[in-house]
């Protein structure tokens, strides 16, 4: 059974009190992106095996949507975070190296966490 | 001399000498340096698409490479459902091919795969099921597609073992397609492997992709944990791993991968010579040859490479099907297993040529594969053999998510097909 922690309201929830919402992180291009660029963001997914970043919504609980990052191979969780970021904690970067020395963070270093 | 035809007339003469003359279905070489066509992923698809390469364009100079072993992937893991009572024409002309393949394969690839068109029903249980499964037997009449609408009672005298009447879920119909029914999925991949072995095509077990290499937009060399092969023409037909393959080859696909469980029960007297789909509850059941209840769940709706799946998908599956089927509450469960499906966003597959030159695509079945494994690898031989898709394939190419043509199935087969 899938674990999480909702970011918001702390309760550690389990799979079926939560809804996925598909590959997080996802930017909308346009008005006047091109079809490519719409299609990218409609269909095309990054479908990693491995550390992936995902929308949740605590569906029965705070109804609120979180991220988390989660391994698709293991099925490790690194860790949630709140929906108004731009990428994942450094904690979360951490739990993810340790796990897999490998895995870089495909976003730029240094770079502010917190939008909006 | 050994047997290689299997016949009455072989099994008696091997009898006469204690099967001392059985050879090998099919080899298994050491790769060449290189091949006109490489095929990534000996399950049903890859199988069949080199099958009908060699049988009906002329192309032997194949190699069927796969990373684990023959059909161990999700040709090993379906409920080796078969119909093609599908909504939309594209999905009913290729998946009605692949039916009307199926009907003669065992003469075709002189081999067993024990099809077995015992019918298949999917279930209406919701008013709006009812009116979405009138509308298919509407749309298969036309497609020439043999389906029809049954009433509760006449499904009753179908599947005698059913509840018409449960409180949550109560029958009120069924569509039901009596070409449809199974065959065995471990059949199929043996079968099409010894064909194709039989044409001289190489079939190269634990032998994994770790890259693509191209050079000016055109595929040059596959390597793999057994060394550097170079191809012509590379044809990618790895359902759950095809974002991994793509990425390799450096394009994206529209696919998402989740797994798919199924599970089967104790072995029990016959009781029910029918398929049942009963797409409302997520569940689908039939009963094997062994007289096992072979029991299909639905996905798990995030990503994941995990060949087991969630555990309260199958307390989902269960709990809804008892009621349908009260007499399953006292089954053991034997095994329980799950696959990675690839899923598009219309749920139907892509057959496709790709950003890159010489490489072709075979994906996105989803969780409704092995019932097209022969129309499948119809279309991609004519695809890969020609550069171009034809009539079967030309639907499915992976643009039409740009261009919003989808062939949109999710809405006419619910989760489980």
């Amino acid at each position: 059974m899938l674990i999480l922690t909702c970011p918001y309201c702390g309760v550690k929830a389990e799979e079926t009190e939560l809804s996925p919402g598909g590959e997080a992180h996802l930017k909308r291009v346009g008005p006047g992106g091109t079809a490519e660029e719409f299609e990218a963001y409609l269909f095309a997914r990054k479908n990693i095996k491995g550390v992936h970043f995902e929308r949740w919504r605590h569906a029965y609980g705070c109804g609120k949507w979180f991220l988390a990052a989660r391994d698709t191979h293991t099925m490790q969780v690194y860790g949630t975070y709140k929906a108004q970021t731009a990428h994942a904690t450094d904690e979360i970067v951490a739990n993810a190296r340790q796990a897999r020395a490998e895995w870089v963070p495909d976003w730029p270093q240094g770079s502010e966490a917190v939008v909006g | 001399m050994p047997s290689r035809r299997y016949s009455v007339f072989a099994i008696a003469r091997e009898a006469l000498r204690q099967h001392s003359g059985w050879s090998r279905a099919w080899t298994s070489p050491e790769p060449r340096d290189r091949y006109k066509v490489v095929i990534v992923g000996a399950g049903g698809h890859g199988l069949a698409t080199a099958y009908y390469l060699g049988r009906n364009h002329g192309i032997t100079d194949v190699a069927v490479i796969e990373k684990g072993w023959l059909g161990g992937g999700n040709t090993g893991r379906n409920t080796t459902i078969i119909r093609s009572n599908y909504l939309q024409d594209p999905s009913a002309a290729i998946y009605d091919k692949a039916l009307k393949l199926y009907e003669t394969l065992s003469q075709d690839l002189n081999y067993n795969v024990m099809f077995s068109p015992r019918g298949l029903i999917m279930l209406a249980q919701t008013e709006h099921e009812v009116r979405g499964y009138r509308r298919t037997v509407h749309a298969n009449t036309l497609q020439g597609v043999a389906t029809e609408w049954v009433e509760p009672a006449r499904l009753k005298e179908l599947v005698p073992i059913i509840n018409i009447d449960g409180p949550r879920y109560p029958v009120l119909g069924g569509l039901y397609q009596a070409r449809g029914g199974t065959a065995r999925h471990d059949a199929v991949a043996w079968g099409y492997a010894r064909a194709c072995s039989d044409m001289g095509m190489h079939v190269i077990q634990n032998c994994e992709v770790t890259g693509i290499e191209t050079a000016n937009g055109q595929v040059q060399t596959v390597n793999t944990t057994r060394g550097r092969i170079g191809c012509d023409k590379l044809a990618l037909v790895v359902a759950g791993h095809s974002s991994q393959l793509a990425e390799m080859a450096g394009f994206r696909l529209p696919i998402e991968s989740v797994p798919l469980q199924a599970m089967v029960s104790e072995p029990i007297k016959p009781c029910m010579d029918v398929v049942v789909m009963a797409n409302t509850v997520h569940g689908y059941m039939s009963q094997s040859d062994k007289g096992e209840m072979v029991i299909g769940g639905g996905t798990d709706s995030y990503n994941a490479f995990t060949q087991r799946g969630s555990w309260h998908h199958i307390e989902e599956t269960v709990r809804a099907l008892i009621e349908t089927f009260p007499m399953i509450s006292r089954l053991k469960m034997l095994r329980q297993w799950g696959g990675i499906v690839d899923m598009t966003g219309d749920r139907s597959p892509i057959l496709s040529t790709t950003p890159v030159g010489g490489i072709f695509v075979n994906c996105g079945w989803g969780t409704g594969g092995f019932k097209a494994i022969p129309g499948s690898g119809w279309a991609m031989a004519e695809l890969v053999a020609q550069g171009r898709p034809g009539p079967l394939a030309a639907a499915f190419g992976m643009n039409r998510f740009r261009e919003g043509r989808f062939i949109d199935e999710s809405v006419a087969a619910g989760v489980a097909h």
